[in-house]
């Protein structure tokens, strides 16, 4: 089990970029492209540089995001609804078209990426994955706080203003663009992280973690979870994970169809999100739960 | 909140009970030897692959269990121990994480599968560092142990790699055709379609100087369409035009191919195309050379043990098996050779037992020569297509067979320095 948690973390983490773009009403279709440069860039660097210092290709995934999506913004943040999905969802399958003609990146197969180390420390086998894991632990962890706190910041809570009237937003003086920039930048580096460490648990990339049915699956994870709280996509990756799990072991043949009514369900019994289990109780209550990423585990 | 503790609590139980309910069959039987198989359920590729190979690994567990094989397999089990399953499909974006969960959820003892080569390319380190006993049963890429596992331990491959194929096509087409000067190709744009264009190509050159590349095409797998591909082909006018396209990507080309008369105007060789045999029937146009990866389908052996397959998988099935179904079967009984014969089940045994092994299967003879004994080559054979309208069947004729040794490379050669080189030490009847 220990495999799918860890599986569902690097997933979660894109989930969270696509939740917080959601709280400014904004849904990418396309988060999975920073997913695959995350990690493609680890992989690369490790392929032809030869590198496999954890860090270093965290760091490389991250930069590689950082700039793609500061150029990418700029163009993006410019668009709102249905053109903002289809633009993101538009460039990651370029990125898809690319990969899967490049030969020498393994094509469609993808290539496979070696076992991390970890500063000069290289752990093989059990204690190697172990590492792996409670690193991935505390990096996941660690971007939910953060993200945390970048939604009580004030351009947090001008996400939330842009989906209720941007143009009162404008009226007020904050620039709506800017805040949609950065909080695309932002989802771009949390993927991109979740991506380098996914790919270095399964040891392989391929160009299949930027196609559309990718993303969308990480929109569905989202909408599945809610948006109320950053914990909410951390876990809701990982029920979808066990669901899917217990629906290939129950039905080989047929775990897609389990999978899909659970979805089905959840949207009509839950139109909030599974978070809404949580936080229906005390509805009268504002919410304020700033320390619960620690239920992600 | 209290509530939500108890739903919660309830929640957990729930889970529990089914983690105690889906592990509680195992425990059952005492000596069981517990296989993975992995296989195409869903997706493009389960019609014409995953489900074939699915069907016959059911057939074969089901008669190694009951004793009912023909010989030498008719001993009960796999050294003495019943044959337990574990079906899981490959069609999953966490192919790894599932492997994975085989091996430490399920307790597998082995794995046997895995038609495609991007899962065999991403599976293959995994086998190794799980020190789990892993049987690959198609998969094409000669890039397995040439260059991603070199020493393998656990990993093992019963099926000869696309270089036998490509080799084979080579040769039947250069014996068979006097005046081949031009060759095209359309293959995918992956492993398997890159290594068995590269393939081919260099063994036509290698047998005959003068011939040349015209038009090659590599369009994206499962693309399904390939109009501006079959106009380039119809453009170049190739003497040859090789394919190594299967499944469903195989039976587009073939529709859409021969309507535009890409079959008329080029001698088409299809390298993986007996699956489509059965499904399309009178559209595979007559002629056209047919490869099964191996003396597979209609190429199979006249042995006892060929004939109660094709028999009990025409029963069971009503439908004739077609080649993933002879792989998957071959990488059972593999194991189940390499446990008899050291009567052990188990996976440490069966796996010192298997590397370098000659075993027989329905396909024929089978040799695990390359790769330090885990990488198997066999004989194969090319013929061209003809549909017999009166009993509404598709045939092979013109049918060469060619030997393990001469169409596949020796121990430690890399096959591409082995075509370039001209086929030295290639024995051929």
């Amino acid at each position: 089990m220990v495999n799918y948690i860890h599986v569902s973390m690097g997933t979660g983490m894109v989930a969270l970029g696509v939740m917080i773009q959601m709280r400014a009403g904004l849904v990418s279709f396309g988060q999975g492209l920073y997913f695959c440069v995350g990690g493609y860039a680890a992989g690369m660097t490790a392929k032809f540089l030869g590198i496999s210092d954890l860090f270093v290709l965290l760091a490389i995934g991250v930069v590689a995001a950082l700039i793609l999506s500061a150029i990418l913004g700029f163009l993006l943040r410019r668009y709102r609804e249905i053109f903002y999905a289809m633009l993101t969802l538009a460039i990651s399958m370029i990125l898809f078209g690319l990969l899967s003609s490049t030969e020498e990146l393994g094509s469609t197969d993808g290539f496979n990426l070696p076992t991390p180390t970890y500063l000069g420390w290289a752990p093989t086998g059990e204690v190697g994955r172990i590492t792996l894991y409670i690193l991935t632990c505390f990096i996941a962890i660690g971007c939910a706080i953060a993200l945390n706190r970048f939604l009580k910041s004030p351009i947090g809570y001008v996400n939330e203003a842009i989906r209720e009237n941007e143009l009162r937003v404008e009226y007020l003086g904050t620039s709506a663009h800017k805040a949609v920039h950065i909080t695309y930048m932002l989802a771009a580096v949390v993927s991109s992280i979740g991506g380098v460490l996914w790919s270095l648990v399964l040891g392989h990339v391929d160009p299949e973690m930027t196609n559309w049915t990718t993303s969308g699956q990480f929109v569905f994870v989202s909408i599945l979870s809610g948006i109320g709280n950053v914990a909410a996509p951390l876990i809701g990756t990982f029920i979808l994970e066990i669901v899917r799990v217990y629906a290939v072991e129950i039905s080989p043949n047929t775990w897609q169809m389990i999978l899909g009514s659970v979805m089905l369900l959840t949207i009509i019994f839950l139109p909030k999100g599974l978070w809404s289990l949580l936080t229906r109780k005390k509805k009268s209550k504002p919410q304020q739960t700033a320390s619960a990423p620690a239920a992600g585990e | 909140m209290n509530k939500t503790m108890k739903k919660m609590s309830t929640l957990a139980s729930a889970m529990l009970l089914t983690t105690a309910i889906g592990a509680a069959p195992s425990t059952a039987q005492e000596e069981t030897f517990k296989v993975g198989v992995v296989s195409f359920l869903s997706g493009p590729a389960a019609g014409p692959f995953g489900i074939p190979a699915r069907n016959a690994a059911e057939l074969i567990i089901d008669a190694a269990n009951a004793g009912t094989l023909p010989a030498p397999y008719n001993t009960a089990g796999i050294g003495g121990a019943q044959i337990s399953t574990v079906v899981i499909d490959e069609n999953s974006k966490q192919k790894n994480a599932d492997f994975v969960k085989l091996v430490e959820k399920d307790g597998v003892d082995a794995i046997v599968g895995y038609a495609s080569s991007g899962s065999c390319k991403a599976i293959a380190p995994e086998a190794e560092k799980l020190k789990t006993l892993t049987v690959f049963s198609i998969c094409g890429t000669p890039q397995i142990f040439e260059e991603i596992v070199t020493e393998p331990q656990y990993l093992f491959r019963t099926l000869s790699h696309a270089t036998m194929d490509n080799v084979a096509a080579a040769r039947y087409v250069v014996e068979t055709m006097g005046d081949v000067s031009t060759i095209g190709g359309i293959n995918q744009n992956y492993a398997w379609g890159q290594d068995s264009w590269r393939d081919f190509s260099l063994s036509v050159a290698s047998l005959k100087d003068s011939v040349t590349e015209t038009e090659t095409q590599f369009p994206k797998i499962f693309a399904g369409q390939y109009g501006s591909e079959i106009s380039a082909l119809l453009n170049a006018k190739p003497d040859v035009v090789h394919s190594s396209f299967w499944g469903g990507d195989l039976e587009a080309l073939i529709i859409q191919g021969s309507g535009r008369g890409l079959f008329g105007r080029s001698q088409v060789v299809l390298t993986s195309s007996d699956t489509a045999i059965p499904r399309l029937g009178a559209q595979i146009p007559d002629g056209t050379i047919i490869g099964a990866r191996g003396l597979n389908g209609p190429y199979a052996p006249e042995t006892e043990l060929a004939e109660w397959f094709q028999k009990a998988y025409f029963d069971r099935f009503g439908t004739e098996p077609v080649s993933p179904a002879y792989q998957m079967a071959q990488s059972i009984l593999a194991i189940k050779a390499a446990a008899d014969q050291s009567n052990s089940s188990d996976p440490e045994v069966i796996r010192g037992a298997l590397a370098g092994l000659t075993f027989e299967s329905m396909s024929g003879e089978v040799n695990m020569s390359l790769a330090n004994g885990h990488q198997a080559i066999t004989a194969t054979a090319y013929g061209t297509y003809k549909f017999d309208a009166a009993s509404g069947k598709g045939t092979v004729e013109n049918v060469r067979t060619y030997s393990a040794g001469c169409v596949n490379p020796p121990a430690n050669v890399g096959s591409v320095d082995w075509i370039k080189g001209g086929f030295e030490g290639a024995v051929c009847e």
